[in-house]
């Protein structure tokens, strides 16, 4: 192996960042080392070459380092990640070494954790309908194989659950595969990420499954190469393996803000809030990984998770998110306060790619007009119960007393269910006649009468009378 | 061969490489980086050292490196082969990237845009010893079996045509010679080469005329956009723009369809890629790719390529266009182009102006915009053309006050504004009717062959808007003080809205038949619905109770009016009829 050349020339520290000088052959974006005086080895990045200067981003942080006795490597390499199929089941930092007591992964293949772009051409559509066991998801939002659906949360919220509640459910109907699961958790508790494994380890789904873990005390730069470690992962996975892959990140909140530390530190021109400008690129250059290819047999459905602060939906983080992805299912509070869980938010909540994943022989016929239904249904409900507060119910029509009732027993029964309680989508959409049932035909205006005359229970219970 | 200019690397900053020794370079030339040989363009000199934004990922890159100039702008190649082609944003061909590179895009990858082995069938349209000048058409290659591909004399060429044949010509075989009076000879080809940049010129700009229309119903009708108009579509995340957007490409009345999909989502354009050869144009019955071109440059490909993919779709539209076709292009998001402008400007160090922008924004969306137009097209024969572009925009937080809505609404001359709440309600297209406007409406009526017929389509659409701006009103009094409250008139009012809202504007997308409306049929529903309102007055005042007509079973038919198919529009008329009956039945009950 070539000996590499090492520099005693650290001239700047500053924040995350270092500057190394009278530097030859460093490349952008390419790794180093630096050994502090100790004997400690931290790793960076190089953000920026400039005739001999470059610029690095030290991922553990820059407590410690001295501009005298550190000594930098650079390696002639991006940040790579070694992967084999012994990569399952096991736990890794937020770089991608071996934090269990697992032995070393010796690597079948080396790649460049960045990846590279999947051709649009390439590309399969998502349209395998995924069963989460969720009647919010299932019947409303719809999720599909190779999808990038978020969880935009809150503080608080249960967010923990029902991404766990995935990782156990989720299974292509009728095909009765499971999921393999790469998890990144990027600055979440020891309890968040703890909760999570063990929920793997008691369904034994812990075999299929690759962490790589970031807690809120580990080095916050580090988090920028977290979901990429879990993505390099993750194609692996599919795309070599032929295995279903999905991916949970949690959370992305943490990742931006990281991101934000290091655009500070450059005294980059911020955006809003702060964020860097090229925030919905490196959002993107994350999130565009999942999907499908042709002539693969895998594929990698997304769930990332973000915490929205103050609930504000229009925060560049959830915001951005939800011009990359491809709808988002979004957590309330007030539905939480009221015990109803898991606390769906269904009007603002979406499912981009579902019309393509249900419907007859994917679902059922019925799925589309159903979800139409349902959601002007509740919609019409939820000004009912906000006209109720501002003037009383005595004020309202009979019309909207009744969609106000609707909106009720709709929260109650559908959007309400336990988080080990796996519904079949035939249970989901069932339960959607169930409840559509108070209404009169002519009301039904978004479902093809055909339908109403075959699924509505009282149509069908004449059937079994005559 | 002279030896090609090359400089050295002395700087990398993400998409932003700075090389020096360049002397002599011109702005906007595109350059060749690095041992990698990745695709840049020269945007800034300052003395020796010369800024340069890669098309590509730069990892890896580093000072040292040589940069070699081509002494060319940003151009792309023209000819037969745009057709159903997918290209990134500078114009690389996507699908054959794929057969000879694999599934992921590398770097460095050198591919023409036009297929160079594919023989194309010329049929000359003039004989030797024509003069002829730029843009006269010669001859025509029948390119797929929507288009006719006219070949045109490219810019700057002009003289005798000579040597011209009939025959089966790749598109750099030479099919024609055209000497000038000075006796220089220039061989003409299948193809030719364009800068992005620039406008293609032509000999008269004309105002629109004519509604380019679209199948939709909220747009044809009360928002329509003209051939040759400009519209834009903001909406936060969620409302449907990319929707709006594909049923545009999708039904559109245009003979090309140019797709930008800019910075958006890879699955999109995999939709678009599988769906279109599958949709048949309700105008031929021919696949829709068979007059599309696509260019997808994904969020996540490299940045300063998504800059360059909305120049590279526009000047590709203009070149049809320039043949005298009626042209639409789509791009979403121009958000995403602005935003690659900022990263570009941020990594130049430029001061910026509003929100980090660069200060030239405005101006280059308002540049961008202005090649629309209706024209007169340069070259004989002549014939007139038309270039409509509909712009999709991500404001952050759906927040209108963001500088590329303002930029764009400043220049654009139909607005679509799409709103988070209908959105949420399902009601989809999102288009918000209060807030929304065209300064084309005028050209409506001329959609229909009837001159009367046309009149009574305004009349109705002023009417029913007349309802809609009603209904706001009187919801924010039910709002105070209750439904109750309300005459019968004005519950008629509400009701009427509701309808039009329900039953008209509401269309859905993903319905084979709803998807599209032709204008007769648009016009049919319309007048149904007002026919309803007229009717029911009369029985309001005959004192019928408001309840007891907003029961009648006809109004169930009016709602499924949407799913009656396009060529059985004739049955809508008859629901008219039913309404006469069933009001007049109300109004003598004590008679029967």
């Amino acid at each position: 192996m070539l000996s590499l050349k090492e520099y005693q020339t650290v001239t700047n520290i500053s924040g995350p960042l270092m500057l190394v000088e009278m530097v030859d052959e460093a490349k952008y974006g390419h790794i180093v080392e630096i050994e502090l005086g100790d004997g400690s080895i931290r790793h960076g990045q190089i953000l920026q070459v400039e005739n001999d200067k470059a610029l690095v981003q030290v991922f553990e942080g820059t407590r410690g380092i001295d501009v005298n006795k550190s000594t930098v490597r650079f390696l002639t390499r991006p940040l790579e990640l070694g992967l084999s199929a012994d990569i399952l089941g096991r736990v890794f930092s937020g770089l991608g070494e071996p934090k269990d007591d697992g032995p070393a992964i010796i690597p079948d293949k080396l790649r460049d954790i960045n990846g590279n772009p999947i051709n649009p051409h390439a590309r399969n559509y998502p349209n395998e309908f995924i069963q989460t066991g969720i009647s919010t998801i299932d019947g409303l939002n719809p999720l599909v194989r190779g999808q990038k659906l978020p969880v935009f949360s809150g503080s608080g919220l249960p967010h923990d659950q029902i991404t766990a509640q995935l990782a156990r459910q989720a299974t292509v109907l009728g095909k009765g595969e499971e999921f393999a699961v790469v998890f990144a958790a990027m600055g979440i508790t020891f309890e968040s990420a703890q909760f999570f494994i063990d929920d793997l380890q008691q369904t034994g789904a812990i075999e299929r499954a690759v962490m790589f873990v970031n807690l809120a005390n580990d080095p916050a730069i580090e988090r920028i190469a977290t979901p990429r470690f879990a993505l390099t992962a993750a194609e692996y996975l599919a795309y070599d393996l032929d295995m279903h892959v999905l991916v949970i990140l949690n959370d992305m909140t943490n990742y931006c803000e990281a991101l934000r530390e290091i655009s500070a530190a450059r005294k980059e021109v911020p955006g809003r809030r702060g964020y860097p400008g090229y925030l919905y690129t490196d959002l993107a250059t994350v999130y565009e990984r999942a999907g499908r290819i042709k002539e693969k047999k895998g594929s990698i459905t997304m769930v990332p998770v973000l915490t929205m602060p103050e609930d504000d939906k229009t925060h560049p983080v959830p915001d951005l998110t939800g011009y990359i992805t491809e709808g988002q299912i979004i957590l309330s509070r007030p539905l939480h306060r009221k015990a109803i869980a898991p606390p769906v938010d269904v009007l603002p909540s979406l499912s981009r790619l579902k019309d393509k994943g249900i419907g007859e022989g994917k679902t059922r016929e019925d799925h589309a007009d159903l979800y139409n239904q349902l959601y002007a249904a509740y919609a019409h409900g939820k000004e009912a119960q906000e006209l109720a507060t501002i003037m009383g119910e005595a004020a309202l029509s009979e019309e909207d007393k009744k969609y106000m009732d609707f909106a009720n027993k709709f929260e109650a029964q559908y959007v309400s269910q336990d988080y080990y309680e796996n519904r079949t989508v035939e249970e989901t959409l069932n339960l959607g006649w169930e409840l559509l049932s108070m209404f009169e035909n002519v009301e039904l205006k978004r479902i093809d009468i055909k339908l109403i005359e075959k699924y509505m229970p009282k149509f069908r219970k004449t059937e079994k009378e005559s | 061969m002279t030896e090609a200019r090359q400089g050295t690397i002395v700087k990398v900053a993400g998409p932003v490489v700075v090389a020096k020794g360049m002397a002599g370079a011109r702005m906007y030339d595109v350059v060749r980086v690095g041992k990698l040989n990745l695709i840049g363009e020269i945007v800034e000199l300052h003395g020796d050292l010369t800024s340069i934004q890669v098309y590509e990922e730069t990892t890896g890159i580093g000072p040292g490196e040589p940069v070699v100039d081509t002494e060319a702008p940003l151009s792309v190649e023209l000819g037969p082969g745009l057709i159903e082609s997918i290209y990134d944003g500078i114009q690389r061909p996507l699908n054959l990237l794929v057969e000879a590179e694999g599934e992921f895009m590398s770097r460095g990858s050198a591919m023409p845009g036009l297929d160079r082995d594919k023989k194309w069938r010329f049929i000359p349209t003039v004989s030797d010893d024509t003069q002829v000048g730029p843009g006269d058409i010669i001859g025509e290659v029948q390119e797929t079996t929507l288009l006719k591909h006219r070949i045109m004399v490219p810019s700057g060429v002009s003289g005798k045509i000579q040597k011209i044949a009939e025959g089966d010509y790749t598109v750099t075989e030479t099919i024609a010679v055209c000497t000038a009076e000075d006796g220089t000879e220039t061989e003409l080809k299948l193809m030719q080469e364009c800068p992005v940049r620039s406008a293609r010129p032509v000999t008269k700009r004309l105002p629109p005329n004519k509604i380019l229309a679209t199948g939709q119903r909220v747009i044809d009708a009360f928002f329509p956009v003209a051939k040759g108009g400009t519209a834009c579509v903001p909406g936060p995340f969620g409302t449907g723009k990319t929707v709006v957007q594909h049923q545009l490409a999708k039904w559109v009345d245009a003979e090309i369809v140019v797709y930008v999909g800019c910075g958006e989502r890879g699955n999109e354009m995999t939709d678009v890629l599988t769906e279109f050869p599958e949709l048949k144009d309700p105008h031929t019955g021919e696949p829709l790719m068979k007059r599309s071109v696509l260019i997808a440059n994904t969020s996540n490909m490299p940045v300063a390529a998504r800059e360059a993919s909305v120049y590279t779709g526009i000047t590709i539209a203009e070149y049809f266009r320039d043949m005298g076709y009626t042209v639409a292009l789509m791009a979403d998001s121009t958000s995403r182009w602005a935003e690659a402008m900022r990263e570009i400007s941020t990594r130049l160090e430029e001061m910026p102006a509003e929100e980090g922008y660069p200060a030239y924004l405005a101006a280059r969306i308002a540049a961008f915009y202005e090649r629309a137009g209706r024209v007169q097209c340069i070259g004989s024969p002549q014939r007139e053309a038309a270039l409509s572009i509909i712009g999709a925009v991500s404001p952050p937080g759906g927040d209108l006050s963001d500088s590329v809505v303002q930029a764009t609404l400043h220049v654009v001359k139909v607005f679509w504004s799409l709103l988070g709440r209908l959105a949420y309600q399902r009601h989809f297209p999102a288009i918000d009717w209060l807030t929304s406007y065209s300064f084309y409406k005028e050209y409506l009526r001329a959609c229909f062959d009837d001159k009367d017929t046309g009149d009574e389509m305004e009349q109705m659409t002023i009417r029913a808007m007349g309802l809609l701006e009603q209904e706001a009103e009187l919801l924010e009094i039910v709002r105070l003080v209750g439904a109750e409250a309300l005459s019968p008139r004005d519950r008629l009012t509400l009701e009427t809205s509701r309808s039009i809202r329900e039953d008209f504007l509401h269309q859905n997308a993903f319905h084979k038949v709803d998807t599209f409306t032709s204008m007769e049929k648009q016009y049919e529903m319309l007048k149904t619905i007002l026919h309803f309102e007229t009717r029911a007055l009369v029985a309001i005042d005959a004192g019928v109770e408001t309840a007891d007509i907003f029961k009648l079973p006809v109004r169930e038919e009016i709602a499924r009016a949407k799913y009656i198919l396009q060529e059985e529009t004739d049955k809508i008329p008859k629901i008219r009829d039913t309404i006469d009956e069933q009001t007049k039945q109300l109004q003598a009950p004590a008679v029967t």
